[in-house]
């Protein structure tokens, strides 16, 4: 069986196995991956992303352990030392010899560092890598006084990145870049001066236009001494002034390299040795390097497919760029800088809503040739999918601002225009899967096409396909509302409608069913109309909301008091204890710093609250999609590290939103200083103490698809901070779907985290007063209610296991002993079994 | 030929327990629970209150509905629907619950015992 060796192990490398895999029906070749660094590939376009959790897992690329496929062999931390060609064989540093009969080069890069005195000091990093993050973070950590400062040399994407990683670290960053402006690449200068001013307001100080001429130790601190005579007194630095192909295997066994380094192949992707392939970042095609994935995943295509048979050429590539930067869009396609000849630029550049647009047309002007966005980069999808055709309108009216501008629709694009940049595929091989494989939503687009899957920007194009092949997204509740949950919203709120009969009547059909019953039953809710079992309600809530407790595989419900924040008397530990041992409760301490009391019966409930409410506790709302817990960490009260106290921002933060039924359960936690003890970007809303005040970050949670929170705002003081998440809890509730939590609703919103920081922040649609108002009459109407059914017989009465014999324990609910404590025992029904059955 | 059909009939509560599109139990003398709904127009349906998909006793707790026009109950534990007036469930090929005979008699809701 001949064997393919692959040097490296990135993301191209990566997706010439699974290439390869794919086409290699028959199980030809063997694969063997020798990697450097210690783990399989990973995202390593989303690097910065790393800071938001440093839990590599997140940047897993899925499937880069090959684990269950025999035919590839993936050997990490084995870095391929020397390549003899004559024998076919490569050498690895640990002395391991592996005999190839196709050897592929994927060695990426190397950061270029800059030869300037004091470069290699300690406290000097390059950003690359995993390990480079967790090495600058554990630099920033370090104790030191007042805010920590960090100087990036290199104001391109990936300096601006890393400036962006720092800043989320809690430093202080310094870009510094020899070019008149930043991202001099990609950016022209009418961009670069309004990219600068948006960078500037994020707290990143710029200096460009100069060289840097020394890094000197002082003492812990490090001076960066600037061809402009500015000295820069900081903590740490962090080259990111490009990168060189890492060309030293094809230098050491005899093969030619390109001018400008790196692995001199043809447009196959073949060096002079037939046996022999370069593919990513290493590899100069017909001479020229390119820096980014896209054009490194269609050599490994071309590469996968002359293995496995097949041929292919390196198409002319797509080195068009789209990055949001601190919030900040940047986007440069096609012929950003005008070099094609006789080109016309046409630019508008609005100062005031920070927005600098240039396309760049053919001399006639019909033509789009390409273009800089950099403030909103909307259009940047249609945009780039246009480049070398015809313009649907006027270049200026394509630009003008948007209401009175020419929107370019999806219609306007030819079928070869590509969609998905990072995985070439074109709008024509959408549509057909849509029409011929019955793709008919785009989380199966992206299965079927792998469009949308690297960079997930062509995301909002592929909706706006679907709905162009008249694919109707539905938004319908069920069978019984056309309506999406967040049109009854606003129905049942301009209507002021208080009843679901009223509601169904009018707006809907049939009887309605446990998805819209409990769905209107929580509108209700939150838009304050009484007990949630008052009158007709207590027949539209789902088991748990209808008994306010949780039910459990038995039949039976568990209990779960209010323990703000975590924090608890031993007195009220006491009661707890009592309480479980009197009505025989399992007990468990859950994940939201709360304890569980389990195996209570429907007759038990209210006589175990009456004994919680005596002693202050009341309902945790465990059992509804509302506010569950906000955890914390003990803070600054007791923490030798804390800087905040968290545990009273989370006691205040869960009495003020106790009882607000949501679309979803909604979690948060509170953290007092950066170690994020409470782990609050896993929740919903999540609050970290910084040394200024308070860092919210929104949209994470736990569960099958696990999130990280995102950062909203930063630095905020107490009072700007729960203004902010008055606002986002109330526009979540407002408009998400039924079941949605906040994770998939901001990436479901047009134009994602900015936009909801726009609308709840900024105000950009007025709405503002009236969320403020909504959210201030909830924390008015607040009442416990489980004291609301102790204190109301007609619903005490419901609390009964049987109708006709109140008091008589339910036959069917039987418990055995594990670890002292009692489990539920399943005793099956008669006639039927529960292992056949159960789905 | 003829058989004889002596039902007998136990009486569970009054009229005004049940709310509209709700559920209660009942236990009979043997062990058996029933589950009744009450619709409006005064429409009566009793099953099993045996929940076949969980194993556990709970279908009187469930969301009383339509599927199509057609009344439902949806478990509370997974949300299988049954149907009112036959006990089959829609979501479930080949499971089904046992169905039994309720009336009203001067504002007592009866259940035919089995």
């Amino acid at each position: 069986m001949p064997t393919l060796v692959v040097a490296g192990h990135g993301m191209v490398a990566h997706r010439l196995v699974e290439a390869v895999r794919a086409e290699d029906r028959q199980g030809t070749w063997r694969i063997v991956v020798l990697a450097e660094e210690p783990r399989p590939a990973y995202d390593r376009v989303a690097l910065t992303s790393y800071v938001d959790g440093w839990d590599p897992a997140s940047l897993a690329l899925p499937g880069s352990d090959y684990a269950g496929d025999s035919l590839v062999d993936l050997r990490l931390g084995e870095l391929v030392a020397s390549v003899d060609r004559a024998a076919k064989v490569v050498t690895t540093a640990s002395g391991s010899e592996v005999a190839y009969d196709a050897l592929v080069l994927a060695t990426g890069s190397r950061p270029f560092v800059p030869p300037v005195p004091g470069h290699d000091l300690p406290g000097c990093f390059v950003y690359r890598t995993i390990e480079d993050l967790d090495a600058i973070r554990a630099a920033a950590l370090r104790p030191g006084r007042g805010r920590r400062a960090a100087v990036v040399i290199g104001g391109g994407l990936l300096g601006l990145e890393a400036a962006k990683a720092l800043r989320d670290m809690g430093l202080s960053p310094h870009v510094v870049e020899m070019a008149p402006r930043l991202m001099p690449l990609q950016v022209d200068e009418g961009g670069g001066s309004l990219l600068r001013r948006l960078i500037t307001n994020l707290d990143v100080t710029v200096h460009t236009g100069t060289s840097t001429d020394a890094i000197e130790a002082d003492g812990s601190r490090i001076v960066a001494r600037l061809g402009n005579g500015t000295e820069l007194d900081v903590d740490l630095v962090v080259f990111s002034a490009g990168v060189r192909p890492r060309d030293d295997l094809a230098r050491q066994s005899g093969l030619d390299v390109g001018p400008r380094g790196g692995v001199l192949v043809d447009s196959s992707c073949r060096t002079g040795d037939p046996s022999v392939y370069a593919i990513g970042e290493c590899a100069a095609v017909e001479g020229k390097v390119y820096g980014i994935v896209a054009p490194g995943y269609a050599m490994a295509e071309i590469v996968a497919a002359q293995l496995t048979g097949g041929a292919g050429t390196f198409p002319e590539p797509d080195t068009s760029t789209k990055l949001k930067l601190m919030g900040v869009d940047v986007a440069s396609f096609g012929d950003a800088h005008a070099a094609t000849e006789g080109a016309l630029e046409v630019a508008v550049n609005d100062a005031v809503a920070g927005t600098y647009k240039k396309l760049v047309v053919t001399d006639d002007g019909k033509t789009l040739l390409g273009g800089v966005l950099v403030g909103d980069a909307a259009e940047y999808n249609t945009l780039r999918a246009l480049v070398g055709r015809p313009l649907p309108a006027e270049p200026g009216a394509i630009l003008a601002p948007a209401g009175g501008g020419a929107a370019v629709g999806v219609d306007a694009l030819p079928d070869v225009a590509q969609i998905c940049s990072c995985n070439a595929v074109s709008k024509g091989t959408i549509t057909r899967v849509i029409h011929e494989d019955g793709c008919d939503t785009v989380g199966k687009l992206k299965a079927c096409t792998r469009a949308g899957t690297s960079c997930g920007s062509c995301v909002p194009l592929l909706g706006r396909l679907l709905t162009a092949a008249g694919v109707e997204q539905s938004k319908a509740l069920c069978e019984h509302f056309g309506q999406s949950r967040a049109e009854l919203f606003e129905i049942i709120r301009a209507t002021r409608i208080s009843t679901f009969s009223e509601v169904i009547a009018r707006y809907g059909t049939g009887t309605g069913c446990a998805v819209c019953k409990p769905a209107v039953a929580s509108i209700l809710a939150t838009l304050g109309t009484g007990h949630v079992l008052g009158g007709e309600q207590m027949t539209l809530q789902d088991t748990n909301d209808r008994y306010l407790a949780n039910l459990q595989r038995n039949g039976t419900y568990s209990v779960v008091p209010r323990i703000p924040g975590g924090e608890i008397t031993p007195e009220k530990l006491i009661v707890i204890g009592e309480v479980a041992q009197e009505f025989g409760l399992y007990t468990k301490i859950t994940g939201g710093q709360r304890i569980d009391l389990f195996g209570a019966t429907v007759d038990q409930l209210p006589l175990i609250w009456r004994r919680l409410v005596d002693a202050g506790f009341e309902s945790g709302h465990a059992y509804g999609k509302a506010l569950r817990t906000v955890k914390s960490c003990v803070g600054s009260t007791w923490c030798r590290y804390g800087v905040q106290d968290s545990v009273g921002l989370a006691i205040e933060l869960e009495l003020r939103y106790r009882g607000l039924r949501s679309p979803h359960k909604l979690k948060s936690a509170v953290s007092g200083c950066a170690r994020e003890c409470a782990e609050a970007r896993s929740k919903d809303f999540g609050i970290i103490a910084t040394e200024n005040g308070w860092n919210l970050y929104v949209g994470g949670n736990g569960g099958t698809t696990p999130r990280h929170a995102e950062l909203l705002v930063s630095d905020v003081d107490s009072e700007t901070l729960i203004r902010t998440i008055d606002r986002f809890l109330m526009f979540y509730v407002r408009t998400a779907d039924r079941l949605q939590r906040t994770a998939p609703w901001i990436e479901e919103l047009d134009g994602g985290l900015d936009h909801l920081r726009a609308v709840i922040v900024d105000d950009s649609l007025g709405i503002c007063e009236d969320l403020d108002a909504a959210m201030a009459k909830h924390v008015d109407n607040y009442a416990d209610e489980w004291r609301g059914v102790l204190e109301d017989p007609e619903k005490l009465a419901r609390f009964t296991s049987f109708v006709n014999a109140p008091g008589t324990p339910d036959p069917a609910i039987s418990f055995r002993s594990e670890r002292e404590q009692k489990v539920p025992v399943m005793l099956g029904v008669p006639g039927f079994s529960n292992s056949e059955v159960r789905r | 030929m003829t058989t004889s059909l002596e039902r007998t009939w136990t009486a569970v509560c009054d009229v005004g327990v049940v709310p509209e599109y709700s559920g209660v139990a009942a236990l009979l003398d043997d062990g058996v629970q029933v589950a009744i709904f009450r619709l409006p127009g005064d429409r009566w349906y009793a099953l099993s209150n045996w929940d076949p998909c969980s194993g556990a006793a709970v279908l009187s707790r469930g969301i009383v509905g339509d599927a199509g026009g057609r009344p439902v109950v949806a478990s509370p534990v997974y949300k299988e629907r049954f149907a009112l007036d036959t006990g089959v469930c829609l979501d479930a090929e080949g499971v089904s619950v046992p169905v039994y005979e309720v009336r009203v008699r001067e504002g007592v809701v009866e259940v035919e015992s089995p």
